[in-house]
């Protein structure tokens, strides 16, 4: 940490730097650059990987928070710049160091009208581009006035926004095409069976060459972030379930443990045991759905019910325990809601027997079959660096050879009590996320095997006080979620509701990906690729 | 459940009670039969709603047991749109085409509380607040997400909806347009 302190200050001596359990760096806007590609190249701190990016409304300035994370020396640091102009905030862009900030810092200038210099497209990502204002900035109106329920369709443009700054300190503007008059662009999307939700995608072809993908999000974005502004902690909780419905346990364990980290809370051994089994039954029931769905959109239809068979089987352990079948609200602040079920143990005995010899069927059925393999082999490879640039994590980013279980580098709950293998694969294409997955649903049965006979007696919970306020400060956590890292970023301001709440998403980089990965492939191919990448609209938009 | 308690929410078979033409009547009873046990949905949904809705197309509850298996990916071919999940502003518009695209006859259901109401996220400056906003819902059902119980009961309802239709007398019979008798500041 000292190191890292002085680190930092011989490189910008400007930088305030504020110790806690991540450090913070707070720079001018000016300065913001020049540390951050100081951060991404020196040896010493090699800062490559971009985990959260989060705009914030200070009230009298607008600014970013970015949180990085070093994968070869496992440190991280927030890195803080605040623009005082509200009127026409400009932030130089990062987009040319980690590749994931240029999907990210859309997003803050979709919320918050941040613009930033240098970045190539500078498009509302979620929202409408005749959308008035900027939701999720303090003084925004939220009324049904400004912003209507439209009824006319969106006016999609083709041209998008850039902007330099210049020497002498002045902003220009320059427009740049995205598609061009000539292109032959096609649109998958917003209701396509194969898009896994409401996405749209406009892909530009040459015969069947997809030649460039233009993501188009927001058909399902809900605006969570600021509701829960608005909301007490125990009450913000019920979001995240709906985020990534796939990972509901898993997304509502990190909000759970970042803001019982926090208050200082010690939890009882028994409430890690008992999330961590409902985390793997999670993870469980989300693979056993993606191998489904996957192989039903490769025209694979049997498989879909072969899946969904042995998913009810998880989904019928885990409503007798929570009682809810998709979504479980079944982690609170403190511990669980209720003791697990008398039947859950031998239940889960009765699962490991069970479902081995199916995975065997899997591999007959489908992973084995030619069709299948040509479909996936080969297509839309994704390398180790690139995947660190653009922040994909989970399967996806294993399947690339980053080792990026958030099990495994930054053990919580009863991870590090139990052994496992990170399913790890080096070629990056689809056949190997296929494939990454199918070895987690393995690993998730022998975590289960460990845990289930030791689940050690206790409280199921621990008291707090009846109103919950988080000391001032901000507060990160992560969470290994069916589809990567997942986390939850809090600036509290000693309220009982948060100042700002952030989902750090794992399917927005996802998503981002699918351009890189499709291009110059078949457009048959993409539907392979978003269906290895397995993203969750919901939780893109949020 | 009992079948009393199945029909016991409205009485919507007192729609018949007037009695028809013996064969006119004969003739509607045999296509209501056809229609409301071939009623194709169109694939769409927009969130957490839809993973039931797929549990319920899956081997364990099984909706093809009651004629609605043939998931339709356009809707030109569907019979009606099960809105599974929220509708948001920028979505709105899209949804309004799909219904539009649809061949008549056609039906709406509102699944789940986000369809009905906006649900958890009414105070959103995003989410519509309801898809009766925008479309003509047939039957509502409420759950955040509804059990697939619930959701098979909800298209039994729409069955029985259909079946009290009438296709040669009532509803297919032009109307005359009202005439306008005095016309009001």
């Amino acid at each position: 940490m000292i190191a890292l302190k002085e680190k930092i200050t011989s490189l910008v001596p400007a930088a305030a730097f504020d110790e806690a359990a991540i450090p913070t760096v707070t720079v001018a806007a000016s300065e913001y650059k020049q540390l951050a590609q100081q951060l991404r190249n020196d040896a010493d701190l090699q800062f490559n990987y971009l985990l959260c990016m989060t705009g914030m409304d200070f009230g009298d300035s607008l600014g970013v928070v970015i949180l990085l994370e070093s994968t070869t020396h496992l440190h991280q640091i927030y890195v803080k710049t605040v623009t005082a102009d509200r009127e026409n905030p400009y932030i130089p862009s990062v987009s040319d160091i980690w590749d994931t900030a240029r999907i990210n810092e859309r997003e803050v200038f979709d919320f918050f009208g941040i613009r930033f210099t240098g970045h190539p497209d500078m498009r509302r990502l979620f929202l409408r581009n005749d959308w008035v204002g900027y939701p999720l900035r303090k003084d925004y109106d939220a009324g049904e006035a400004l912003n209507p329920v439209p009824t006319e369709n969106e006016d999609i443009r083709d041209t998008t926004l850039t902007y330099e700054a210049l020497p002498d300190g002045a902003i220009a503007a320059r427009e740049r095409t995205v598609f061009e008059s000539e292109e032959y662009v096609v649109n998958v999307g917003p209701q396509h069976p194969a898009t896994h939700g409401v996405l749209h995608f406009r892909v530009s072809l040459e015969g069947e060459t997809v030649k460039k993908v233009d993501v188009n999000c927001g058909y399902i974005h809900r605006g969570i972030e600021k509701l829960c502004e608005k909301l007490t902690y125990p009450q913000t909780l019920g979001y995240t379930d709906r985020l990534d419905y796939l990972g509901s346990h898993q997304n509502r364990h990190a909000l759970c443990m970042c803001i019982e980290e926090a208050l200082g809370l010690e939890i009882p051994d028994r409430v890690k045991y008992i999330r961590t089994i409902m985390d793997e039954l999670q993870r469980l029931s989300s693979h056993l759905l993606f191998w489904s769905c996957l192989c039903m959109d490769l025209g694979a239809l049997t498989a879909f019910f072969y899946g969904f068979r042995d998913r009810e089987k998880v989904l019928n352990m885990m409503e007798e325990t929570t009682g809810g079948r998709l979504i479980q609200n079944y982690n609170v602040i403190g511990g669980v809601s209720a003791d697990i079920h008398p039947n859950l143990v031998s239940r889960i005995k009765e699962f490991l027997t069970y479902l081995p010899p199916m995975l065997k069927e899997y591999r007959d059925v489908f992973t084995g079959n030619v069709i299948a393999q040509q479909r996936m082999k080969g297509i839309g490879v994704l390398d180790t660096a690139t995947a660190i640039s653009y922040g994909v994590t989970g399967p996806s980013g294993r399947a690339s050879g980053w080792a990026c279980d958030t099990r495994k580098r930054k053990p919580y709950a009863a991870y590090d009590k139990v052994e496992f293998k990170e399913a790890v694969r080096t070629e990056g294409d689809s056949f190997a996320r296929y494939l990454v997955r199918i070895d987690e649903i393995e690993q998730s049965l022998h975590i289960l095997e460990q845990l289930v006979d030791n689940i050690p007696e206790g409280d199921y919970a621990v008291k707090t006080k009846p109103v919950i306020k988080l000391p001032e400060g901000c507060f990160f956590k992560s969470v290994e979620a069916s589809r990567g890292e997942f986390g939850v970023y809090i600036e509290s301001r000693g309220d009982k509701n948060p100042y700002r709440m952030k989902f750090r998403s794992p399917c927005l980089p996802l998503v981002d990906v699918v351009d890189m990965l499709s291009r110059d492939g078949k457009i048959a191919d993409l539907i392979a690729i978003g269906g290895t990448l397995d993203y969750v609209v919901p939780d893109i938009d949020r | 459940m009992k079948y009393e308690d199945f029909k016991d929410n409205e009485a919507l078979e007192q729609l018949r009670a007037s009695g028809t033409n013996i064969i006119m009547g004969s003739l509607d009873k045999l296509i209501d039969w056809g229609r409301s046990n071939s009623l194709w949905p169109l694939t769409f949904a927009t969130s957490c709603c839809g993973i039931e809705y797929m549990a319920v197309g899956a081997a364990r509850y099984d909706f093809s047991r009651f004629g609605f298996e043939v998931t339709r990916a356009s809707p030109r071919q569907s019979d009606f749109i099960m809105v599974a999940g929220t509708i948001v502003h920028k979505m709105a518009p899209v949804l309004k085409r799909l219904y539009d695209q649809m061949a008549e006859p056609k039906y709406v259901i509102a699944m789940g509380a986000c369809a009905i109401s906006g649900g958890p996220f009414k105070d959103s400056y995003h989410v519509v607040n309801g898809v009766d906003t925008i479309i003509p819902v047939d039957v509502y059902m409420p759950g955040c997400p509804p059990r697939p119980e619930a959701l098979l009961y909800a298209l039994m309802q729409l069955q029985r909806k259909v079946k009290v239709e009438k296709f040669f007398g009532g509803v297919n019979r032009k109307e005359k347009k009202p005439e306008i008798t005095q016309v009001i500041d």
